[in-house]
């Protein structure tokens, strides 16, 4: 595997007359929390999707563990987790039933899968309620089960595609808590959000994109010192005028 | 093909047919009701053969040689099947017929007797025979009425004049075309059970419609091509969980038929056919609902669209088209459902071998026709159903 987990070159995506993203390089190194910032219709989930194989590039290229998406889709997917930012679960499934079925689509062996999936729900605080079917789950819950779907089968590289948007503090500080536990572990992660505090509680690096353009990269201390704001909020409104939630 | 991801999703369909309300109807309960309910109407509850026809009987015969004719309404009545009822005119009778009252006339000519007579005294020498005419006349607004009576007449007339078997082709009294329908021991119920089992399955194409447009709508499909599995895992494990679908139905209909009394010929061998060609017939119910599924905006389309593949095949393809014209009945071969019911019908009504030419081109056609379907289906999905 090279050096940076995660390449992309100069990526377009244009969807009929609409640019989502243009003109985007960046390289994220491994073991790295890169944060992904913007506001809505950024550009974010659909850099998400060329990375992870959804969508094809209209021109650049991407590469994730060193193998190019387009190529070798296949690698890539044994390579990566990811947590879409709308809870996709079986509401008929019970939340374990959720987390074994994605861990038996990366083919794990079962006493992995089962070590995994009970640690996993109980760091996540869903231990008690993974017998229950997750259609009577709370959004909180859902949205907490989604990661775990997300990170059961021990993914080299994480896209975290607004993983704490509607949740309640409670469950967005427990999130927060999981996906530093990733950090210790190496892992290189991507994570979108347009939560300011949150890039600048557990990232590395950010990488501010608005309408599908990088704007500004950094460190988040690094950022606020260099444009000489009080946080990554006001970064934003100063580089574009805008508040990002507007 | 890694099958520990084919075992998962077809574990996870499985599931949800046994969890989710309404695809646990469509798939278990609606086969109950509809058995059910088919047998309590047409006559296998209770498994009672008793007589289900009222037919009337005007006596012209001449005193000379009358014992012919009470012979013959001796053994109609002996039959248990017909209930027979005396009219003195064709005109009285005819009025019943017309009012529902009787299912069907039967004239009786003056020289039945005098026939009979003439064919006993020269069995052999048929220009010695007085030629005649038993007219019957039958309800053409029951479907059963017009195809059960006349063969059970037919094969009262032929024991009660020439012996239970006769040689010769030839006869003096006639009535019409016979069938080689043994009608005699049927009810309508038996007509109808071999339409049953395609009718369960054919809503396999809205299961699968509904599912894969309400997983696209959730962006289930969107994760499960995140992960490492590959089209044909996914198709395979769909094709599968439809398939044990169909077999449980088939189960359902065949235990839910057998406990109201319908006692199919052809014994074991003949159900487990049943299973095969269902299972075949599952296979063209994912086509059509991948089909559906690809041009479906939203579950809800997805339910109304899969009528356009289900109505045909119900009116065309089951026991609904016992009752449809001639036309309508052969348009029914260009539904696949036709197939499977027509196999079906020769295996369980007139007991013909599953090497029969029209069970294996039944089967045949079947099988080109559902693989082409789920194939198409396969395509059109992959190219417009998954956005």
């Amino acid at each position: 595997m090279e050096k940076a987990a995660i390449v992309i070159d100069n990526l377009t995506k244009r969807f009929e007359d609409v640019t989502a993203v243009d003109g985007l390089s960046l390289e994220v190194e491994n073991g790295e929390l890169y944060g992904l910032l913007g506001p809505n219709g950024a550009g974010k989930t659909t850099v998400i999707n060329v990375l992870c194989g959804l969508l094809e590039p209209t021109s650049g290229s991407v590469s994730v563990g060193g193998y190019d998406v387009q190529k070798e889709p296949v690698k890539v997917k044994e390579l990566i987790g990811v947590c879409p930012q709308d809870a996709a679960v079986y509401p008929y499934l019970t939340g374990r039933e959720n987390v074994e079925l994605f861990g038996n689509l990366h083919a794990m062996p079962k006493d992995k899968l089962k070590r995994n999936t009970e640690e996993l729900l109980g760091k996540m605080g869903l231990l008690e309620d993974a017998k229950r079917r997750v259609g009577k789950y709370s959004g909180g819950m859902k949205r907490r089960i989604n990661l775990i779907m997300a990170l059961v089968h021990d993914p080299k590289i994480a896209f975290l595609d607004e993983p704490t948007v509607a949740m309640d503090p409670q469950s967005r500080h427990a999130v927060w808590d999981f996906i530093r536990e990733l950090k210790k572990e190496n892992k290189t992660v991507i994570l979108t959000t347009h939560y300011m505090e949150e890039a600048e509680e557990l990232c590395d690096r950010v990488g501010i994109i608005d309408r599908g353009k990088l704007i500004a990269l950094g460190a988040p201390k690094q950022l606020i010192d260099k444009f000489e704001e009080k946080n990554l909020e006001d970064v934003f409104i100063q580089l574009t005028g805008r508040r990002i939630r507007e | 093909m890694n099958l520990q991801r084919v075992f998962s999703l077809v574990k996870k369909d499985l599931k949800k047919m046994i969890r989710e309300p309404a695809i646990l109807f469509l798939i278990i309960l609606f086969p109950v009701i509809m058995t059910l309910a088919f047998g309590a109407s047409f006559g296998a509850i209770g498994g009672t053969q008793s007589a289900t026809y009222e037919i009337g009987i005007v006596n012209m015969n001449s005193e000379a040689y009358k014992e012919w004719s009470e012979h013959f309404i001796g053994n109609l009545t002996d039959t248990e099947i017909l209930k027979i009822k005396d009219y003195v005119d064709n005109e009285t009778a005819q009025a019943d017929l017309i009012q529902g009252n009787i299912q069907a006339v039967l004239l009786i000519p003056e020289n039945f007797g005098e026939s009979s007579n003439s064919f006993w005294k020269a069995p052999s020498e048929s220009r010695l025979w007085v030629n005649t005419t038993v007219h019957l006349y039958v309800d053409s607004g029951s479907m059963f009425a017009t195809q059960a009576i006349q063969p059970i007449i037919q094969q009262i007339l032929a024991v009660t004049v020439y012996g239970a078997q006769p040689s010769s082709t030839a006869r003096p009294i006639q009535i019409g075309s016979p069938s080689l329908v043994e009608a005699s021991r049927l009810t309508q119920f038996d007509y109808f059970a071999p339409g049953l089992f395609a009718f369960a399955a054919i809503f396999l194409t809205m299961i699968v419609a509904q599912s894969f447009t309400e997983d696209r709508e959730k962006g289930l499909l969107r994760r499960i091509n995140i992960t490492p599995t590959t089209p044909t895992e996914f198709m395979t494990s769909q094709t599968i969980s439809n398939m044990l679908a169909a077999i449980s139905q088939v189960a359902v209909v065949f235990t839910m038929a057998f406990l109201v009394g319908y006692r199919p010929l052809g014994g074991a061998i003949s159900l487990i056919f049943a299973f095969v060609i269902v299972t075949i017939f599952s296979l063209c119910c994912v086509g059509f609902g991948l089909i559906t599924a690809a041009i479906s905006k939203s579950p809800g389309a997805a339910t109304g669209i899969a009528f356009i593949f289900i109505m045909p095949q119900m009116f065309l393809g089951t026991f609904v088209s016992v009752g449809l014209s001639s036309v309508a009945q052969s348009a029914g071969r260009f539904v696949p459902a036709y197939y499977v019911t027509d196999a079906l019908t020769s295996l369980f009504l007139r007991g013909a071998p599953i090497s029969s030419p029209t069970i294996l081109l039944d089967i045949t056609v079947l099988t080109i026709v559902s693989v082409m379907v789920l194939l198409l289906g396969i395509v059109l999905f992959r190219k417009y159903g998954k956005a």
